[in-house]
């Protein structure tokens, strides 16, 4: 294996960094709206008729689109092992909260019209709704506290000790950040079934993107205001060495006010991030008004994409920085896997992202179209 | 088996492992089957395959969710649960599962929507090509969770590197072409297929039995006997080339299976039956057939097996070594690199980094593995030695399951080449019995496989202790709770629901027969 040293570590590491986000973008974007759409099941829809339609709306592609979440936990243990180790082991318990959710959602899709009794459908629908709510709240709790500094440091032979509680996770940053999370998932949704459906469901799903638009600019501003007066960032403070080894021990590290914000500074045209964040939250609250289903879906993706990203570039280079010993800290240089297994991943999925993407998009085409009353009707027996 | 961390760590994987398996074999299986039958259906255009396929397709399906839902349980553990594992070998470790996502999770997960939605949207052939990928999907998925769990148990193609104190990749072909990954892999999707097949011939045989569906019933016994005859001789000599690669990769594990406390004359002789006994390091009431331990394991008359006894000298010596190692290692890593150290530590480390992970199984009784005394040493190796009665009972009665299922097969085979399948009814009626049978094996293999590599969880390079997260014993106690309360409440609507499908019987499906994609090939009747 000499074919890896054409392409350096340090780029390496930073296609990794990219690949990081791309993978948790596209989970937001594609799985974000059937999170979204179940934390909006008993609200958008009043009778069973409707409740099915939304369902059946992504029925046939949430399977597909929460495999992005199992890829993402591939790929962070395949090239960024110590941010897998740290993260995983250390919000155990948030985890846990994210595994029973996702336990209930598969098997509730899938079992919810297998028998015709109210109290089962009903028992399955909160199944659907937790499903949604939960992993959307705590990924973004989960986004808050690791802007503030997770508490965790390594000993020498690069053990992790976590040295939080469950409870300091649910600070008051972190909930405002859940919320963010859960109202951005609520907006993407709404824009889902506007496309998806007619009638009460789709002038339903209207009023409530519009609202959540409007509710996840609002916090989105508000949280970035807090992290530029309230809470400290952190910088490297010795030397870096971008091909050097992945021990996080060999750097020192210091907090510093507004530290999450120097990299705009040094980097103007980062701020496209933010601005899409911002900007299309704005477009997508007009878009509900306006009824354009298409445009509203697509800005809504974009609204997503500029937050998610501007997390990743006001932090970087770090990744998961130690408020319990900053020199701990997981950065890009210092918390990846070997120059060999980041190459071999990359041609892995140079290889494999176009053929998931055309055969995805094939599917999408097969299934294209509103879902309404007549699609689910149960001629087929598989319709959930 | 006291409560601390480690004990907790184990239970919980277990748990989840063994429950998450329980789906996974029939989801590996089925998924063939439902191809191979709408295949019949797109080539002969007879209706009643389709019929065939969408029945075992809601089965399927019923399965399938929760095989989905616990597996996501058992990427996020390794991280949760095992995070000194994750950062030692996560190198290697990582690409593996993370390739299954790319090359197998979407594909099956996208594809499985398009086989219960796609009916009426897709052709007959665009249809048939649905099904296959799901069925792709989720046999490429099992290849690749068994070429990281190969590498468990044969840590090939990988060095350590002083500097990062963990595992890197030196070779990757080594470790995808890793020949206990193969067996393994082989192994394990002819079992899937073996629980398959017995679930279908058992739900037919059932219909069978109440005059039921009969033609669906013939029909799917027909498949799933030849099918199912094909796969259970796989399995059993796959079972044994796993066995074989055992002897080299493996002796410890091999020699606890067969409790042979002693290294015999060659060619060694096989323990049917008898009582092992961990404490005396004796097989009481042992009933013994000469030389065919020798013959499946070395294939020859010539090599002998090293028994545990001997075993257990070797882990001694390689402990030694490995303190070596261990103390080379401190002394590498106070000046920072490999290079600056003098040459004298560099080769120690060299010659007996290999032996690094036996020191550390030392940690168990003392911090610096340095330090340890004559008597600590010989705990450590003895340490090395599974539990032997539970390895003997469990590959006893999965070889003997494996040995009922090729004459159970064979004999439905015979019968459908005859034309009289469903002739016997308490032939059937075994058929019926049988439907458990197929998931005991199949536990009880994964079983000899991970108990029987205790007390490492990365064979001779990281002991299981050494590899949990520094977690509270009461948050995982919690998290336990947890996963059984859900898993409990799961099994049983996943059963009701199973139980009420198969009592109602396939959708009546009155559209007519489609049209022949070639006039040449004759329906079958």
């Amino acid at each position: 294996m000499i074919l890896h040293q054409f392409i350096d570590y340090e780029l390496l590491r930073l296609i990794w960094w990219v690949l990081l986000g791309v993978l948790l973008i596209g989970f937001a974007i594609t799985d974000g709206f059937d999170l979204g759409i179940g934390t909006l099941l008993p609200f958008v829809t009043k009778t069973e008729t409707e409740r099915r339609i939304a369902i059946n709306v992504i029925g046939p592609t949430w399977e597909g689109n929460q495999v992005w979440l199992i890829l993402g936990g591939g790929a962070i243990f395949a090239a960024w092992p110590p941010l897998y180790a740290v993260s995983f082991s250390g919000f155990y318990l948030a985890m846990f909260a994210i595994l029973a959710a996702l336990i209930l959602r598969p098997v509730a899709f899938k079992y919810r019209s297998k028998r015709d009794s109210d109290r089962w459908r009903s028992g399955w629908d909160i199944a659907l709704f937790i499903g949604g709510f939960v992993p959307s709240l705590i990924f973004g709790v989960a986004v808050g506290n690791v802007l503030q500094g997770v508490p965790f440091r390594f000993n020498n032979d690069l053990r992790v000790f976590y040295e939080g509680t469950f409870f300091g996770l649910l600070n008051p940053f972190a909930l405002l950040c859940g919320v963010l999370s859960v109202v951005m998932l609520i907006m993407h949704g709404s824009a889902y079934l506007m496309l998806k459906t007619d009638g009460p469901i789709a002038e339903r799903a209207r009023s409530y993107g519009a609202l959540a638009a409007l509710v996840t600019l609002v916090l989105y501003a508000l949280a970035g205001i807090i992290l530029w007066l309230g809470i400290d960032g952190y910088v490297i403070t010795s030397a870096i060495d971008p091909h050097g080894p992945s021990n996080p021990l060999m750097k020192t590290v210091a907090e510093a006010p507004a530290g999450w914000f120097s990299n705009y500074g040094a980097y103007p045209v980062l701020l496209i991030a933010p601005i899409l964040g911002l900007a299309g939250a704005a477009l997508a609250f007009y878009g509900f008004r306006a009824r354009a289903e298409i445009a509203t879906l697509l800005v809504s993706a974009l609204s997503i994409f500029g937050m998610i990203a501007s997390v990743g570039v006001s932090m970087f280079p770090f990744i998961l920085p130690s408020s319990l010993d900053p020199r701990s800290s997981l950065t890009v240089w210092d918390a990846s896997s070997s120059h060999l297994t980041l190459f071999i991943m990359l041609v892995v999925t140079a290889i494999f992202i176009p053929l998931i993407v055309a055969y995805t998009s094939w599917v999408y085409h097969v299934l294209w179209g509103k879902v309404d009353a007549n699609s689910v009707d149960d001629k087929s027996g598989h319709a959930y | 088996m006291e409560l601390d961390i480690v004990a907790l760590s184990r239970l919980q994987f277990a748990i989840t492992a063994l429950y998450h398996f329980l789906f996974v074999p029939l989801t590996l299986g089925l998924s063939i089957l439902l191809a191979i039958m709408e295949t019949v259906y797109v080539m002969t255009g007879r209706v009643i395959w389709r019929q065939m396929t969408k029945f075992w397709g809601t089965l399927f399906g019923i399965n399938f969710a929760i095989g989905v839902a616990t597996g996501i349980v058992m990427e996020f553990q390794f991280g949760m649960n095992w995070s000194y594992y994750s950062h030692y070998v996560g190198d290697i470790f990582g690409a593996p599962l993370a390739i299954e996502g790319l090359m197998a999770f979407f594909l099956e997960a996208t594809f499985v929507g398009l086989f219960f939605f796609g009916w009426d949207k897709l052709s007959k052939v665009g249809h048939l090509v649905a099904t296959w990928c799901v069925a792709a999907g989720s046999n490429f998925s099992a290849l690749w969770i068994l070429i990281a769990n190969g590498w468990m148990q044969n840590p090939v193609g990988a060095t350590f590197n002083p500097q990062t104190m963990r595992m890197e990749v030196s070779d990757f072909y080594a470790v995808l072409f890793n020949p206990v990954a193969q067996a393994k892999f082989v192994h394990t999707v002819s079992a899937g297929y073996v629980t398959a097949s017995l679930f279908v011939l058992g739900v037919s045989a059932w219909y069978a039995l109440k005059g039921r569906h009969i033609a669906l019933a013939k029909r799917s016994m027909t498949v799933a006997a030849s099918f199912g005859l094909a796969s259970a001789l796989s399995v059993v000599v796959l079972g044994d080339e796993s066995g074989y690669l055992s002897t080299e990769h493996q002796k410890m594990k091999l020699a606890s299976i067969e409790a042979m406390w002693e290294t015999e004359p060659a060619p060694a002789a096989f323990t049917v039956f008898g009582f092992p006994d961990q404490e005396s390091r004796e097989t009481h009431f042992a009933v013994r057939v000469p030389w065919v331990m020798g013959l499946i394991g070395t294939r020859s008359l010539t090599t002998p097996i090293p028994g545990i006894e001997e075993l257990v000298e070797h882990a001694r010596l390689r402990i030694k070594e490995g303190i070596i190692a261990y103390d080379a290692l401190q002394k590498i890593r106070e000046v920072g690199s490999t290079t600056a150290v003098s040459a004298e530590v560099r080769d120690a480390f060299e010659a007996n980094g290999a032996d690094l992970g036996y020191a550390l199984l030392l940690k168990r009784y003392v911090d610096d593995p340095r330090l340890a005394t004559p008597e600590q040493i010989d705990k450590a190796a003895w340490d090395t030695v599974p539990n032997v009665p539970r390895l003997f009972w469990s590959f006893r009665i999965m070889v003997g399951l494996g040995i009922f299922f090729i004459i159970l097969t064979t004999t439905f085979f015979i019968l459908s080449v005859r034309r009289k399948i469903d002739a016997y009814p308490w032939l059937l009626r075994v058929a019926v019995f049988a439907i458990p049978l197929p998931w005991i094996a199949a536990e009880l293999g994964w079983v000899v496989a991970e108990s029987g590599r205790q007390p490492w969880i990365i064979e001779g390079v990281l002991p299981t202790a050494a590899a949990v997260s520094s977690l509270g014993a009461s948050t995982v106690l919690l998290t336990i709770c947890g996963f059984v309360l859900i898993y409990t409440v799961l099994i049983f609507i996943e059963m009701g629901l199973m139980l009420r499908a198969i009592q109602k019987g396939p959708d009546p499906d009155t559209e007519p027969e489609a049209e022949l994609i070639s006039p040449h090939i004759v329906p079958a009747e």
